[in-house]
């Protein structure tokens, strides 16, 4: 048996054929595996699928080459569906950084306070991200809600308001569903960051008399980056195919104003059944995943080599 | 003149964190209390009500019709025991071919080890819709369409990747030195791990066990698309008390309500090892 360390001394009746010891991690792995590409091989027939003309009424896939892609981007939904996606995930991840940052701090302080309000966070952040949005749907719906009488209170002229309703408001309505329930989940990823701080440099900076805002500048914040780097990764990467949050509230609507790559796939693939077109967009989807988080990952890999060489 | 300075900078932080966590728990306590809303009451009043039990007893126990002709029998008691049966298999699937799995990723030297690890991560990012809908078709040829089995099985694309990722962190830690020593002893390697090592990581295994078992339950997409009325799960259920003719908003919320709970209830119990789980093993936390 081969472990990572020390060659220990092998009782005899452990010695086993070669092969054997060779093949065994391969054969410990095999069935989570074998698993998961059972539900892979489902994954390159959409590859497929998204080159051929496939629909449930015609179930013969037949080769047509980039027909599909074609006209997907020549479709003029498509600029709004790439930048309502974009614009989602760009959206809700940076206003999750910036607050989740803020809220961190603000709990790092250790007073009676943010000690019984850090375990409330795990509310938003463990329910259904469906159940999640019905909530809001229940505050925002202007009879039964409860939103539009508050703000009316605080003077906000609410008539026209009728967020998600309404395509003007639509996106802003969902991203604020989205900061609601994953804000707490970057707040705690940076907490536990900000609590491996090691002391010593701050110590030193407080002798020299240091201000708070160079202290964080130029110690807090480039230590935090390879926890942050974690944080966008699972953000972003969420984001970009959020499905449940979008669909419980306007199931894509109003018309097309919440129309995502994963909003499209569903409608065009599943709804309408023209599985190979909406196959296309889980593919364009897949691409841009695919590649930005291998260069978060990378940056992720170079932020801890540069956070410990410090 | 100092200590009063930061005393009142300490009071005014308190005030912003409380006013974000108003934020938080606002939604919270409106679903509550609109659970506990009678449906006549549902657009009269905000704050002040008559409160009443009557959603719970009518999504749980049914309800009698006035004219004494028929009942109406709900189906989320159904949903919500699907939800578990799904839940609590997919969990236990994955322990049974995830643990070993992450073992050895953690243990064994070997070719291709980190691709292999990553490939697993890669499953946790892959657009569900790239996967479910081919998958749809073929679980309607072999059958697995609106089957339990069917449903456990995909649920592997959430709880395995979660599993492998975070217990590898946790065998890590144990000192390879503990093993070599049972091994000199005479105990082939899978007694040594099932005696020594299974019990060691026992915290970790609890916790990204429970964690697997939120996020599968948490799952919308794949029952919504791969399931029918016999598997349907309550957070898919919960939408439908809006498609109806008349919007039950009162019974929606007790339903949430009820779909929560176990999550809430799980999450405070392995509240320290949160985030490590969550991160995937990334954050010691």
């Amino acid at each position: 048996m081969k472990l990572c360390g020390a060659r220990p001394a092998v009782d005899p009746r452990l010695v086993r054929p070669r092969w054997i010891v060779r093949a065994r991690p391969y054969l410990i792995i095999a069935p989570a595996l074998l698993l998961l590409i059972g539900i892979l091989y489902p994954f390159f027939l959409a590859m497929y699928y998204s080159f051929t003309s496939y629909t449930l009424t015609r179930p013969i896939p037949k080769f047509i080459g980039l027909a599909n892609y074609i006209a997907m981007v020549t479709d003029p939904g498509f600029l709004h569906s790439t930048l309502v996606t974009f614009g989602y995930a760009l959206g809700s991840t940076g206003i999750e950084l910036l607050l989740g940052m803020a809220v961190a701090l603000l709990l790092d302080r250790e007073t009676r306070v943010s000690k019984i309000l850090t375990t409330t966070l795990i509310f938003p952040m463990m329910i259904a991200p469906v159940i999640g949005a019905l909530l809001w749907k229940l505050m925002m719906q202007p009879s039964v809600g409860i939103l539009n009488p508050m703000l009316a209170m605080l003077g906000v002229n609410t008539r026209s308001l009728d967020w998600a309703a309404k395509p003007s408001t639509a996106l802003p309505s969902v991203i604020l569903i989205d900061v609601w329930i994953y804000t707490p989940f970057v707040a705690l990823l940076l907490l536990a960051g900000l609590r491996s701080l090691p002391r010593e440099p701050f110590e030193a900076a407080r002798v020299d008399g240091a201000s708070r805002w160079f202290t964080y500048r130029n110690l807090t914040l480039p230590m935090l980056i390879p926890i942050m780097t974690i944080a966008i990764v699972f953000r972003f990467m969420d984001s970009l195919k959020m499905f449940d949050i979008i669909y419980a509230m306007t199931g894509g609507g109003p018309g097309d104003a919440l129309m995502t790559y994963q909003l499209q796939a569903y409608t065009k693939g599943y709804l309408y059944m023209n599985l190979s077109y909406g196959l296309t967009y889980t593919m364009v989807l897949w691409v841009v995943i695919y590649f930005v988080s291998q260069k978060l990952v990378n940056f992720w890999n170079k932020s801890q080599q540069r956070a410990a060489g410090m | 003149m100092n200590t009063l300075k930061s005393r009142l900078r300490s009071l005014a932080a308190d005030g912003v964190l409380i006013i974000y966590f108003v934020f938080v728990l606002f939604p919270i306590l409106w679903m509550v209390l609109t659970s506990f809303k009678r449906t006549d009451e549902l657009y009269t009043t905000r704050f002040f009500f008559h409160p009443t039990l009557e959603s719970y007893k009518v999504i749980t126990i049914g309800e009698q019709f006035v004219s004494g002709t028929g009942a109406f029998r709900p189906d989320f008691p159904k949903f919500f025991m699907n939800s578990v049966i799904l839940s609590v298999g997919a969990v236990l699937l994955s322990l049974l071919v995830g643990v070993p799995a992450a073992y050895a990723l953690a243990r064994f030297r070997f070719k291709g080890k980190e691709s292999l690890a990553f490939t697993f991560l890669s499953f946790r990012f892959a657009p569900e819709f790239a996967v479910i809908i081919p998958l749809s078709i073929i679980y309607r040829k072999l059958g697995l369409y609106n089957t339990y089995f069917g449903i456990i099985w995909v649920f592997q694309l959430i709880t395995l990747p979660l599993l492998i990722w975070v217990l590898r962190g946790y065998f890590e830690e144990i000192s390879p030195e503990i093993e070599q020593a049972a091994q000199t002893d005479g105990y082939p390697w899978w007694q040594v791990f099932i005696r020594i090592l299974l019990p060691l990581v026992r915290p970790g295994l609890a916790a990204s066990a429970l964690l697997a078992f939120v996020f599968a339950w948490n799952n919308f997409v794949y029952p919504l698309v791969l399931g029918g009325s016999d598997v349907q799960t309550v957070t898919v259920s919960a939408l439908s008390f809006l498609s109806s003719e008349q919007a039950y908003y009162n019974r929606m919320a007790a339903a949430c309500v009820i779909a929560s709970i176990p999550e809430i209830v799980l999450a405070l119990s392995i509240q320290r090892y949160l985030i490590r789980g969550l991160s995937f093993g990334a954050v010691k936390g």
